[in-house]
């Protein structure tokens, strides 16, 4: 498997060389901060394209086709689009508040996609309590989804805000509570080590009943956390026209449509990361040909192909279901979804104690 | 009408004169009509099938009552007048019929005439500061030019009463206090299925207060009709409620035919039946899609609309028209079918079985659906009839309610289809029922099709119609509910009145009862399930 360190540990070496070691990083630090934004930007495009021509697919359409070859085009016009629209201020809103909000949106989102190991040595965020951090920083974003409901001064804005308030702190708790039993099994909260550890087997199967009922309970607790179908009632648009981010235009608009999408990835992303071993391929035990030419398959490939195929499964949910109503939500997870949890987490303390995993 | 009835109405009320012109009614005084009312609703004539305000010019304003009991099936016409021109006051019935709320309002927008006791004696339809009354006859529209101000919405209301010294007093009622938290849905929502406006007082997400706001769509309809020629007339019936286009033109035409007292041939019965099902097919097709899309489910919306095409192709190669056919003609129709015609329908019929299935496997049937359908928005049996709820509404409530089998016209006294019936009164029942009623429909069509007599499809009317003098009422099943007609003539060649009964005006009454203490996501679902159009509420 083609380690990545050596490409950044070469770029490091040949910077120190003829430059301090003070600028050097600082250099560095923009650098990779660039390629993550562009990444990011990418990603978002990528997913939105995916996202139309998934839904048309289940909707017996084509989707876009006419700008350029089925329709690849469409998105980069759309980006185009969106970032000459006028930015509309609204009266008698917040008007700080209202401007800050799909900042600190898209800042949560961007530290949370940080973290996510794209192949070995493509790490940017990677420390010993990884998990905790990637939960800390993407929590942020409910903050400026409530700033948003609230600055715009529209009735509908602050029913979808505070809609938003009370599901994505709720899920919180279950997609907490299924990381946890995966991290229980790893004994280490650093992502980097936690899909080193899959390498002999991933931990979808290697802590199997447990880490499939958290990989469930993950499905269900993240598709809410980035209020996507059935659980998009935040900007439930045939109730609330579009919830929080109505009184939203042009790109501050656009912000928040990058990070609902990017978001979905990101979520996606740790479900591969911790479930399905990340950039790990795929290898079954005693069939050594097999397990040859699945490591020729580089680290990113596999992680791509492992998210976008959970962002699939998102995708395929969100436009089959309908929308549940907000109490229906809530009970879901206070009800079911927090108990399971806990009891599931118990067992997996359980079976780690006892060594009944593989 | 039976001559037993006839006898009791003259003995519960000795001034209540007996007018044999058109359909027959009784005209009683204004001071007699509210116990004779109040007399009928206690002997089951429970359900008020349409209220029409008029201007009698020198005798003065009054409202015609049509009126039917759910039990026996027996109908009657009452009309009441008063002829002071300057200060029309009359008794109001809505607390025996609810339905008169909204309809009271009508008549009190187009005529002036105050009702008495009557809670909330606002304008229905028109802006608050309209001069004047627009269906009186000595109305001056130079009065109302185009207003460039918003129209500034009230929170109180007004009610008169009688006082005992023959004095009327007018009472200031409260809609919306002030500390209550009120969101605005529509006109401008997706979920309103066009420009209807409910102001709706909220305590966190539960329901406290609905108030509709109708007019957003009013053209005046039933004002434009007194000026056009009969044959005229039946351009505006599509525009009503355009999902019924085809069975609304046809209770038109039924009306004065009925008036003209002509017989269509056979052939036209077959084709208006078959016309009126497919089109009902599309009404109900379209209703699945848009309370999948309310509900969230996008991809069951498109499921739904491929399979409207299907109709509208079938209805555009005969009528040249897809929403809006004006097919029905005077004594006939525009056209003969089409040569390929039957063959489509029947492929139709073949195709559309399975995809009903379709439907309940990817929506019906799924748990959220289920979850958020059964027991939400109950509206009971006796709510139902009293609001005048007709149609899938009605039916789900337990209501029997569907024109076709309560007056069958047309080829539906020939043919053999259950009249779906469910008794939860909930989104899911009234869902369900319009779910089973394609599948009815399609069994009416399937009938029909292949024994389509053969004949002429237009009579020879003459150049000009006249109706002769006296009123008559004439009543479809249309794709939601019962859509009435009714005509007043003198013998011109234009009618005197035209108003038509709305399938949807109900619909939204009976919102109020069902959507309080519910949820804002129950009311978008119940509004759903409701299934109104708004240009039929509004005319």
């Amino acid at each position: 498997m083609f380690d990545f360190s050596i490409i950044t540990s070469w770029i490091h070496g040949w910077l120190t060389s003829w430059m301090p070691l003070g600028l050097a990083v600082f250099l560095e630090c923009v650098i990779v901060g660039v390629c993550l934004l562009l990444l990011y930007a990418v990603i978002a495009i990528v997913m939105i394209f995916m996202e139309r021509k998934v839904c048309a697919a289940f909707q017996c359409r084509l989707g876009p086709m006419r700008v350029g070859p089925w329709g690849t085009v469409q998105v980069f016009c759309d980006v185009i689009k969106m970032l000459t629209k006028e930015i509309i201020t609204v009266r008698h809103s917040d008007r700080f508040l209202y401007n800050l909000a799909p900042y600190i949106v898209i800042l949560a989102s961007v530290l949370a996609f940080a973290c996510l190991p794209v192949s070995r040595g493509l790490e940017i965020l990677d420390f010993n309590v990884g998990v905790f951090f990637l939960m800390a920083a993407s929590s942020i974003g409910v903050v400026g989804i409530l700033l948003a409901g609230w600055g715009s001064n529209n009735k509908y804005s602050l029913i979808g805000a505070m809609r938003s308030g009370a599901q994505m702190i709720s899920y919180e708790l279950s997609i907490g509570l299924s990381i946890l039993t995966i991290v229980v099994l790893t004994d280490t909260m650093q992502f980097s080590e936690i899909v080193l550890r899959q390498a002999d087997g991933w931990f979808l199967f290697k802590g199997h009943i447990p880490a499939l009922i958290a990989f469930v309970i993950y499905l269900i607790a993240g598709n809410a956390e980035v209020n996507r179908g059935p659980f998009d009632l935040p900007e439930a648009e045939s109730e609330l026209t579009a919830g929080y981010h109505t009184e939203y235009s042009g790109m501050h608009f656009g912000l928040f449509y990058v990070a609902e999408f990017v978001n979905l990835f990101i979520i996606s992303g740790v479900a591969a990361t911790i479930f399905l071993g990340g950039w790990m391929p795929l290898h079954i035990p005693g069939w050594e040909g097999f397990n040859t030419v699945m490591d020729y398959i580089p680290g990113f490939v596999w992680f791509f192909a492992k998210a976008f195929f959970v962002v699939w499964l998102l995708m395929w949910i969100k436009w089959t279901f309908p929308r549940l109503r907000v109490d229906q939500i809530l009970t879901l997870e206070w009800k079911y979804l927090v108990p399971i949890g806990l009891v599931n987490l118990l067992l997996m303390v359980i079976v780690v104690v006892f060594k009944l995993h593989f | 009408m039976n001559n037993n009835l006839k006898e009791s109405i003259t003995a519960w009320e000795p001034a209540a004169v007996w007018s044999e012109c058109g359909d027959g009614w009784f005209t009683v005084p204004a001071d007699r009509f509210r116990d004779l009312a109040v007399r009928l609703r206690a002997e089951g004539f429970d359900f008020l099938r349409s209220l029409t305000g008029m201007d009698w010019g020198g005798e003065g304003f009054g409202v015609v009552y049509h009126l039917e009991s759910t039990a026996t099936g027996e109908n009657v016409v009452l009309r009441t007048m008063t002829p002071d021109r300057e200060n029309p006051v009359l008794p109001s019935v809505c607390d025996l019929w609810k339905t008169a709320e909204l309809n009271e309002r009508e008549a009190f927008d187009y005529f002036g005439i105050r009702f008495l006791n009557h809670p909330d004696m606002r304008r229905l339809f028109l802006r608050d500061d309209w001069v004047g009354y627009p269906l009186r006859k000595d109305y001056d529209p130079s009065q109302n030019p185009l207003r460039m101000s918003n129209e500034v919405s009230k929170d109180s209301t007004a009610s008169f009463e009688l006082m005992p010294d023959g004095s009327i007093i007018r009472q200031r009622n409260v809609l919306f206090d002030e500390g209550e938290y009120v969101i605005n849905i529509g006109p401008q929502h997706p979920a309103t299925h066009g420009v209807l406006r409910f102001r709706v007082s909220l305590e966190g997400e539960i329901i406290r207060k609905l108030d509709a706001h109708c007019g957003y769509i009013h053209r005046g309809i039933e004002k434009m009709c007194e000026e056009l020629t009969y044959p005229q007339t039946l351009a505006l019936t599509d525009r009503l409620d355009y999902l019924g286009a085809a069975q609304n033109r046809h209770a038109l035409c039924m009306c004065i035919e009925k008036g003209l007292g002509v017989e269509v041939p056979e052939r036209v019965q077959y084709i208006r039946t078959i016309m009126d099902e497919l089109q009902r097919i599309d009404s109900h097709l379209l209703f699945f899609s848009c309370l999948c899309m309310d509900m969230g489910a996008l991809t069951a919306f498109f499921y739904g609309f491929r399979d409207r095409e299907k109709v509208l192709d079938i209805l555009e190669q005969t009528t040249g028209g897809r929403l809006i056919q004006t097919y029905n003609t005077i004594g006939g129709v525009q056209a003969d079918i089409h040569p390929d015609f039957v063959r489509k329908t029947k492929e139709f019929i073949a195709y559309m079985r399975p995809k009903l299935r379709e439907y309940h496997e990817v929506f019906t049937g799924n748990v959220i659906a289920q979850e958020r359908l059964k027991g939400t928005g109950v509206l009971t049996r006796e709510d139902a009839i009293s609001f005048g709820a007709t149609g899938g509404t009605g039916r789900a409530s337990g209501w029997a309610c569907d024109v076709r089998k309560r007056h069958p016209y047309a080829a539906y006294g020939k043919v053999d289809f259950e009249e779906v019936l469910f008794t939860e009164g909930d989104c899911f029942a009234r869902y369900m029922v319009r779910m089973r009623e394609i599948e009815q429909s399609l069994n009416i069509i399937e009938q029909l099709i292949d024994n389509i007599p053969e004949g002429e499809y237009q009579l020879k009317m003459k150049p000009v119609i006249r109706i002769p003098e006296g009123s008559y009422y004439a009543a479809v099943e249309g794709s939601r509910g019962e859509f009435g007609v009714f005509i007043e003539s003198r013998g011109d060649k234009y009618p005197y009145r035209m108003k038509f009964r709305s399938t949807g005006l109900p619909l939204v009454a009976c919102l109020e009862t069902i959507a309080r203490g519910t949820k804002i996501a129950d009311l978008i679902a119940i509004g759903g399930t409701l299934d109104y159009v708004v240009p039929d509420i509004d005319r």
